[in-house]
């Protein structure tokens, strides 16, 4: 393949590519992202190509294994082009007939549309999907139909067009200014505003800079940035070089987390097909500019995701942050200016030249332009990463996209921003979301993720999680982090194992003060969050864990006790057989009794119990009830109505 | 070098670009508690005892003294009812770890910290970082550095490198805001398992 | 791991300082542990202290400075499963397996890690066994599942 070395050379090489492409083509595209392949989209993709082969299609039937288009929850997920119909959940067994009705008969199928749970309504097509259709898709909306692994589906779909006019109609400067006008803000958590990160980096007098991807998405319940950088790894490519040439830089590094293996597989293969195809390297397109990039692997650290700390690692050291008294913009990587930014940052700015900054506005609020991806999980119907424009409610978000929240159960809070982040209640659910409002309510952007909780979840259980979770992370150079989290994990532990006491929360208190103010990084200053902010909305949760050993929720281990209720038992013996601790006593026509020396707690009783039965109950903060006499125990037959 | 103006406790100091508000402070003999600096090796800025209130055009933020570069016009505040309270709690956490430790009683005294106040740790390490950065900086011998992280973080010996450098040299123990206990103890581990010469 | 093999990972990075990091991402993947021997010759190599290499091996969770078991078994805490019930999963490995996360049974067959999430949360509680994900796990599937791994 020759080098495409000028913009003329890369528009005819993009046409011939459209005229072999044939529009009209039947293609099945398989979503081949890490959350579809973990539910077996791997023998979906076999099977078709096997059937494909069975029924003698090569020649006229394509199949292309795509990157993440976000409806994880209904995965496998596969799309057929022409029509653009979506089937959900596919299995192997239902390969064969797609491929009669769909590709040759030209029809549905309909079990494997979507079908909305509460109306019954069918949706094939992807796009009146009201997952999809709510959503903003300006950069997840490629994905399904991008082979990540292939440059060329990039090209067709216009990539790098932004690249070529940056080198060969902009001046470095004005793309800072284009940039600067977007008020693209940082992705990652920071919400810092690209623009002027870059404005500060040009100006540097210093030859040498850098730019940096963030692809360590660390937080717990975040992948917006895998789906993007697995499913379309060249649109991060063409937005670095984009940026590299506006602030004068030459090398760039992608860090990405080790955990995240086919994401580092796509990217070192875009990196050399990018080379190959003469979009990276020397004298790029012709324009005289010069642009290498490497891939550096996380090796599971949470903090290399906070940007001092990444730069420590690139350099080869332990993940410590540095005092941000001067900005890593001005002195980072090798002291150098270094432009970080997140992966979903960098994805936003092809679209932003291309369609210009007015176009980004249009999107979003005054104070947060463009759209967001949110990665909704926990207690909602519809998981998965949602895109949508900055400003939208909480309340469409998890109800009008995300279905509302399963079982039946009742809406408790929502948390954002990872571990960093706060909780948000029912009682705001109608807040726009964008930095600013988010911040205002206790909470913050931060990265993306989004977990629901419901009327099961417990709130003190979640901070203490979270500082779990920070306290393995610390990397423990000071010590309002290193043993400030510590000392929070153990009280916060002693209040959901029933040993809070009087005392506890403003203790919590001094020592989230110490933290927030005087933590040397980031990770220490939001530490506290969760814990204030599930104070701030949840308080009665902490004082009922303190003062009445009661958990509401119905949920800490240690204040709960299993219960069957006499009146409803019928004996059926579901939960003595599942029971893995022996923890139950019954028999045949006898109401069964949990011996709570020996409950362990896990629960299964209460899942197997069938629901007309509902006699397993849980209590807290009460006295479990004596055991009925022996002698009473015989089952009063419910009568038939 | 070009000359500095700000405020520290309301007293104008003339300070040099590139000294940090310790060092300005020291130069009006203006005291601030440290325990991981040290005179002789690089600014670590991990006990957060000089922890000092700046304010800059407005905004005020809690910074580390031994690291914050001296700028023009900003208002430094030493001492305050926010940063002893925050100083007092952070001595409480050391004096978990090294209850009987001169450097922190005395400190201790001056700020009211109870040295009870949190349960016993285990280990006598404050991780102050004065040995490990002493031997690899001044001695750059790299006898004995971290392992692992957060609460978890320890100081540890190489055995090989220790059985050849410690006994005769050692400077790292008087450089110990704890009396080198746990240097002490972690070291004789290390030489119990050093492979024979 | 023999010297040769070291040398020829190090010189793939240039023999750079800063490619420390991934060189012994390398050396973890290819022998499933780090022994000390290797340490000591990535620190002659690339002129770095091994204290330097020894606090890199024990801050970053990739790397493990003991042998690890034959199957590696990876439950996700990420807070999406956590909220589904994470630590029920993880409660029955270690009653299982009769070991707690970090650790390797003395017979080397399992070796026990939680995860800070592996981006499946669409399908929490997820666990993973030698690479292959598993998801909406519950404790009974989880016995099952391990029995398969003997």
């Amino acid at each position: 393949m020759p080098q495409i070395n000028s913009s003329e050379a890369l528009e005819k090489f993009r046409q011939e590519l459209l005229t072999k492409n044939d529009a009209d083509t039947p293609c099945i595209s398989i979503c081949a992202g890490a959350g579809c392949i973990a539910s077996g989209a791997g023998e979906v993709i076999t099977a078709f190509k096997a059937e494909i082969e069975k029924q003698g299609l090569q020649a006229g039937v394509n199949t292309k294994e795509t990157g993440c288009p976000g409806f994880c929850e209904r995965g496998p997920v596969v799309v057929i082009y022409p029509e653009e119909i979506c089937y959900l959940q596919v299995k192997p067994e239902d390969v064969a007939e797609i491929v009669t009705k769909t590709i040759k008969e030209k029809k549905v199928v309909e079990r494997l549309v979507y079908c909305d749970s509460l109306t019954a309504e069918k949706a094939p097509l992807e796009s009146d999907i009201p997952f999809y259709k709510n959503q903003k898709r300006n950069l997840l909306g490629s994905n399904i139909k991008i082979d990540p692994k292939s440059i060329e589906d990039y090209l067709v779909l216009d990539g790098y067009s932004a690249l070529s006019k940056v080198l060969t109609q902009m001046s470095a400067e004005s793309v800072v200014e284009e940039i600067k006008l977007s008020n693209l803000r940082g992705r990652g958590g920071g919400g810092f505003p690209a623009g002027r990160k870059w404005e500060g980096t040009r100006n540097a007098p210093e030859p040498v800079k850098y730019v940096i991807v963030n692809a360590d998405e660390g937080d717990p319940g975040a992948f917006m940035d895998r789906a993007l950088l697995e499913g379309n790894p060249h649109s991060i490519l063409e937005g670095l070089i984009i940026g590299a040439y506006a602030i004068g830089s030459h090398e760039g590094f992608i860090y990405v987390r080790q955990e995240y293996p086919l994401a580092v597989e796509n990217i070192n293969l875009a990196i050399i097909q990018a080379q190959e195809y003469g979009f990276l390297g020397k004298n790029i397109l012709g324009s005289g500019f010069d642009f290498k990039v490497s891939v550096h692997q996380g090796a599971g650290a949470f903090v290399c995701g906070e940007s001092t700390a990444l730069m420590t690692a690139i350099e080869g050291r332990v993940g410590e942050p540095r005092p941000k008294y001067i900005r890593s913009n001005i002195k980072g990587l090798w002291d150098k200016p270094s432009v970080l930014n997140n992966v979903e940052t960098w994805a936003n700015v092809p679209l932003i030249i291309n369609k210009g900054a007015e176009w980004f506005t249009q999107f979003g609020t005054e104070g947060s332009s463009g759209t967001k991806i949110f990665a909704l999980v926990g207690k909602i119907n519809n998981t998965g990463l949602v895109e949508v424009p900055m400003g939208i409610t909480l309340r469409d978000i998890i109800y009008k996209i995300g279905g509302g929240i399963p079982d039946g159960k009742k809406f408790k809070a929502v948390q954002t921003g990872g571990p960093s982040g706060g909780c948000i209640p029912e009682s705001l659910l109608d807040l726009a979301v964008d930095f600013d409002e988010l911040s205002k309510a206790g909470s913050m952007m931060g990265s993306g993720g989004m977990i629901v909780m419901d009327e099961d979840t417990c709130m003190v259980d979640v901070a203490r999680y979270f500082m779990e979770f920070l306290a393995d992370e610390s990397c423990g150079k000071c010590v309002p982090c290193r043993e400030g989290t510590r000392q929070m994990l153990k009280i916060l532990t002693n209040i959901t194992e029933g040993r809070g006491k009087e005392g506890d929360i403003e203790l919590l208190e001094e020592l989230s003060e110490v933290a927030k103010e005087a933590a040397l990084c980031a990770l220490g200053k939001s530490a506290p969050n969760s814990f204030l902010s599930t104070l701030r909305y949840f308080r009665d949760e902490y004082e009922a864990h303190i003062k009445d050993k009661r958990c509401p929720a119905l949920s800490c281990k240690e204040l709960i006790n299993f219960y069957i209720d006499p009146e409803k038992c019928q004996a059926c013996g579901a939960c003595l057989k599942k029971c893995p601790a022996d923890a139950i006593i019954g028999g045949k026509k006898l109401i069964h009794i949990v011996d709570q020396d020996k409950c362990t707690k896990c629960g299964t009783c209460f899942e197997v119990c069938p629901t007309k039965f509902s006699a397993v109950t849980k209590l807290s903060g009460e006295p479990v009830p004596a055991p009925v006499p022996e002698a009473e125990r015989t089952v009063v037959k419910k009568d038939k109505k | 070098m070009s000359e500095i103006l700000l405020e520290i406790d309301g007293k104008e100091v003339k300070a040099k670009a590139g000294m940090t508000i310790l060092d300005a402070a020291k130069s009006v003999g203006i005291s601030i508690p440290t325990l991981c600096h040290h005179e002789a090796l690089e600014p670590f800025g991990s006990c957060r005892l000089c922890s000092v209130e700046v304010d800059v055009r407005g905004r005020t933020s809690l910074v580390a003294a031994c690291v914050y570069p001296v700028a023009n016009n900003i208002l430094v505040k030493t001492r305050s009812a926010k940063i002893d309270r925050i100083r007092k709690i952070i001595l409480e956490l050391y004096l978990a770890h090294a209850p009987d430790s001169f450097v922190l009683q005395d400190l201790a005294k001056e700020y009211g910290a109870d040295k009870d106040r949190f349960e016993k740790e285990a280990s006598f390490c404050i991780h102050c970082g004065l040995c490990v950065r002493y031997c690899n900086e001044v001695k750059q011998k790299n006898a004995v550095g971290f392992v692992d992280r957060g609460g978890r973080k320890e100081i540890c010996f190489i055995p090989e490198i220790a059985a050849k450098e410690c006994w005769d040299c050692k400077e790292c123990f008087p450089l110990c805001p704890t009396e080198a206990l746990q240097a002490a103890y972690v070291l004789s581990q290390a030489l119990f398992t050093a492979p024979p010469e | 791991m023999d010297n040769d093999r070291i040398d020829q990972i190090i010189d793939k990075h240039h023999g750079a300082a800063s490619s420390l990091i991934q060189v012994m991402l390398e050396i973890q993947s290819e022998h499933h542990w780090l022994p000390k021997e290797s340490l000591k010759r990535v620190s002659q190599k690339l002129q770095v202290p091994l204290t330097q290499i020894l606090h890199i091996a024990t801050f970053y969770k990739a790397f493990s400075l003991v042998p690890k078991g034959r199957h590696q078994v990876h439950v996700c805490v990420g807070t999406a499963c956590h909220v589904r019930g994470a630590s029920r999963i993880l409660d029955t490995l270690q009653e299982l397996i009769k070991i707690k996360p970090g650790e390797t049974d003395l017979d080397l067959n399992y070796s026990l890690e939680t995860v800070n999430c592996v981006g499946c949360c669409a399908l929490g509680p997820v666990m993973e066994i030698d690479g292959k994900t598993y998801g909406k796990m519950t404790p009974t599937e989880t016995i099952d599942i391990l029995k398969n791994y003997d």
